[in-house]
């Protein structure tokens, strides 16, 4: 059994404009196959990936934004989000959905993914991790 | 080759999946599966229809881990393990029933 | 005659919207689509900047875009129009003597 390792994955993109949020997406849905420690940090205009109320019908583009929703069902857990970059784009947290995973050791109970930390805070997670894949 | 689907004539790619998602209607499932010589029960329609609702909210098949884990806790623990599945769909759950629930092939599916 | 610019960058990661804002003469006009919507919304740190120009410049945002990333138009600055879909960027662009793309 290979030791785990920390997986972080980084988004720095917006969802439409380029194919980066959504390729980040695929690979970290694949990538949880392998039982690892995964995080996601959203910083910079990769924030703008988790906003809720998404509708792409007038732009003729799938609307990926369902997707994140999943990400518990996944095992991934840890969603970090750069408070001063929601700051900077004048958003909240309330702008973001609302992303849950649910314990199973505790009646499947619903507990939140997305945790709000600084860029000191992000960037000593950064750090911490083993590798750091970048979108 | 396309399918032949209550008189409808169906897109599949060249691994039988449905090029259309919205071509799907249960018709599509009974013919794949007679294909396959399969006959599908009750048991089989559960999983389908799971697997739909799981594209409908989320936009992706589920990976079979979270499938098999998903099964566990809709339909009883005795059936979340992936031997229950791999019962129902001899090619596999998440490959085999997906095709038949007319989604794409799972992402990152092996 | 005016001229419609065009911005389809975040004002976060290009420098497009900045450089378009301080060309744009008085009675021209500024559409933002695709990324670029991102400059229109309010109380963001460029919204300042936008607002600034509205005084001597029209600004559109495209609708469909700005739907598509999860805003209403309700979140734009003030003063910002906006077109309902692609057949109105087309009219738009026909009001103008000239199409100028900041890319």
């Amino acid at each position: 059994m290979a030791e785990t390792k920390q997986f972080f994955y980084l988004n720095r993109k917006a969802p439409y404009g380029t194919i980066y949020a959504w390729e980040s997406l695929e690979v970290v849905l694949i990538g949880a196959a392998f039982d690892q420690d995964v995080s996601l940090a959203f910083v910079e205009d990769g924030v703008y990936q988790l906003t809720k109320n998404q509708d792409t019908t007038g732009i003729g583009m799938k609307n990926f934004s369902p997707t994140y929703a999943a990400l518990g069902d996944y095992d991934i857990k840890k969603v970090y989000v750069e408070q001063e970059s929601l700051t900077e784009r004048g958003l909240t947290l309330d702008d973001l959905q609302h992303l849950t995973w649910e314990d199973e050791d505790e009646d499947w109970a619903e507990k939140d993914s997305i945790t709000v930390v600084s860029r000191a805070e992000m960037a000593a997670l950064m750090d911490a991790a083993d590798v750091v894949f970048s979108f | 080759m396309p399918i032949e689907v209550n008189g409808k004539s169906l897109e599949v790619d060249e691994e039988g999946y449905l090029a259309n998602i919205n071509d799907w209607e249960p018709g599509v499932a009974d013919v794949m599966s007679k294909e396959d010589d399969l006959t599908l029960t009750d048991e089989h329609w559960d999983i389908i229809n799971y697997l739909r609702e799981y594209y409908e909210e989320y936009q992706i098949a589920p990976a079979v881990r979270v499938l098999t884990k998903a099964v566990g806790k809709k339909f009883g623990k005795d059936k979340g393990n992936s031997k229950y599945l791999y019962g129902l769909f001899p090619y596999g759950p998440a490959k085999q029933a997906c095709r038949y629930a007319g989604l794409p092939k799972p992402t990152g599916c092996v | 005659m005016p001229t419609l610019h065009t911005v389809n960058k975040s004002p976060f990661e290009k420098t497009a919207l900045a450089a378009c804002l301080a060309h744009a003469t008085a009675g021209s006009a500024v559409l933002l689509f695709e990324d670029g919507i991102y400059g229109a919304l309010r109380g963001s740190a460029v919204a300042d900047t936008v607002a600034a120009a509205l005084q001597s410049v029209k600004v559109f945002a495209l609708e469909p875009d700005v739907r598509a990333r999860g805003f209403a138009p309700d979140r734009l600055i003030e003063g910002i129009e906006i077109v309902a879909d692609y057949a109105g960027f087309v009219d738009l662009a026909t009001e103008y003597s000239k199409v100028q793309a900041w890319l």
